[in-house]
């Protein structure tokens, strides 16, 4: 029997790491992912859960203390934000490398400068090649069930690899909504024990971890973190199935809302998705026929599955939360593009740079970006193709 | 598992490089990367004991009489700790691969 609740999107996050209780977390606190560790050392403290809490350093560290940790045979868990995850940059890496299936709540906020605390994509965005399973949530219900079944995907066999789950800064994180949590035995049973095959501190077969990988063996390696990235997409909907038997709730690798006879529609992830529905809504009244692909898992990248449930439409937005500088388009409309047209999937499609440092994105943002649709279905002109949406300009 | 080479497919790799057997470094001779190489001087030896305890590649093989022989180069990287422990000046510092 689920619990009704209400907490913020941190409370649920922390909330979810007391219920699968790991053997190590390793945090250093950053705004505005700070409430995870804090909650969870009170946990700690209370002796609600049984898992050795490393206060460290740095980011770096906490990372490292993950990576020693997993590959000493126990489940880590870390949480963090922003320059925080910048300072786990190179052990990032480490992590996807070494195949350890470490689980990050990553509350995502704009990496600095100049110095911004509030919620933006480029944290996630600087880690997208990096080899970790990313997976997006609209609210604190989805950083919960995420972040519940985190674990069962990413440590499974023909996985093994680290997974981060994102919530938006503030927007989700600090802000309280109902939630529906699950009992603890339930979680218990649902996530499992931590069983690897191969670990550091099994005396029955010492073994080494890490070692040099030079130019005849390193492209194998990196093709092997490919080919379980792969695998990865049909383990997440296994898992997904699984969970939603459970718990009655569905998840896939995108939701699409009203997007079955959309001629217009939006791509974003996160909290957006939340002002983009409410906007739906309104103009569905209106008889506009919009649409929203609100993509839940960012990697593995389904390219097919997106340009498949697109093709129908007439004219496409995609909303980046990050700007990659790059003088062409955002992280997320590059990917969407290029599976579309690998697919062979031709949809007038445009990009918006939005919400950058926390900027708000409200329903009205929102409805301009389907007039501009409407307006490229009406002329067939696509005009210019990157966008920014809610900048101030002369 | 020991018959991993740069032929071996990707899919008969372990994954991350991991290595599942202990003792393997056997396998693996970094001799070659020597710039300088220590020579046993067997005649001012007095067997002491104390060159071998420091060597951190295991290259002074000690016999079942507990006696020190000659380098095992397959090994040695020419460190030079044993040279410096040496009291009796048994063991001489050369320039690997310069003819005297």
């Amino acid at each position: 029997m689920s619990i009704r609740e209400r907490l913020s999107g941190n409370e649920a996050a922390a909330t979810a790491m007391k219920q699968i209780n790991p053997d190590v977390v390793a945090a250093f606190p950053i705004t505005p992912s700070t409430e995870i560790p804090q909650y969870f050392s009170t946990f700690v403290a209370n002796g609600q859960v049984d898992t050795e809490f490393v206060a460290v350093e740095s980011e770096h560290s906490a990372m490292s203390a993950c990576i020693g940790a997993e590959a000493a045979g126990s489940r880590a868990m870390t949480a963090t934000s922003a320059n925080g995850l910048s300072l786990m940059w190179e052990m990032i890496y480490i992590a996807s490398s070494l195949r350890l299936p470490i689980v990050m709540s990553l509350v995502n906020r704009a990496v600095s400068g100049p110095l911004n605390i509030h919620s933006d994509h480029s944290d996630a965005m600087g880690v997208r090649d990096a080899g970790w399973i990313m997976l997006f949530s609209e609210n604190n219900q989805e950083a919960y069930d995420n972040l519940l079944m985190a674990n069962r995907i990413a440590e499974h066999k023909d996985v093994l690899l680290p997974l981060m789950v994102c919530q938006d800064g503030f927007i989700t994180s600090h802000a309280i909504e109902n939630i529906m949590l699950e009992e603890d035995s339930e979680v218990k049973r649902f996530v499992g024990t931590y069983k690897p095959e191969h670990y550091l501190l099994n005396r029955a077969e010492p073994i080494a971890v890490g070692p040099l990988d030079l130019q005849s063996y390193l492209f194998e390696h990196k093709a092997q973190q490919g080919e379980a990235m792969k695998k990865a997409k049909d383990v997440i909907l296994e898992v997904s199935k699984e969970f939603e038997a459970w718990t009655g709730r569905h998840y896939g690798l995108f939701e699409e809302y009203k997007l079955d006879d959309a001629e217009i529609a939006i791509v974003c992830m996160n909290s957006t998705a939340g002002t983009a529905k409410e906007t739906i809504n309104k103009l569905r009244e209106q008889g506009v026929k919009a649409g929203l692909l609100k993509l839940r898992v960012f990697r593995p990248f389904p390219g097919e599955e997106i340009a498949k449930a697109l093709s129908h439409c007439k004219a496409v937005a995609v909303l980046d939360k990050s700007d990659s500088l790059n003088a062409a388009g955002g992280a997320l409309f590059e990917d969407v593009t290029s599976g579309m047209f690998v697919n062979k999937v031709n949809v007038p499609t445009i990009n918006y740079i939005y919400g950058i440092g926390g900027r708000d994105t409200k329903v009205d943002d929102i409805e301009s970006v389907y007039k501009d649709l409407m307006e490229i279905v009406n002329t067939g002109d696509i005009g210019n193709p990157y966008r920014y949406l809610g900048l101030r300009r002369k | 598992m020991t018959d991993i080479n740069n032929n071996t497919p990707m899919e008969d790799l372990t994954i991350g490089g991991n290595i599942y057997e202990a003792g393997n470094a056997m396998n693996f001779k970094t001799g070659d990367w020597r710039s300088m190489r220590p020579v046993y001087i067997s005649d001012k030896c007095k067997q002491c004991g104390l060159c071998f305890p420091v060597c951190p590649e295991n290259a002074i093989p000690v016999n079942k009489d507990l006696k020190r022989e000659d380098f095992n180069y397959d090994y040695c990287k020419g460190c030079g700790v044993c040279a410096k422990v040496c009291p009796f000046q048994a063991i001489e510092m050369k320039e690997e691969g310069v003819q005297e």
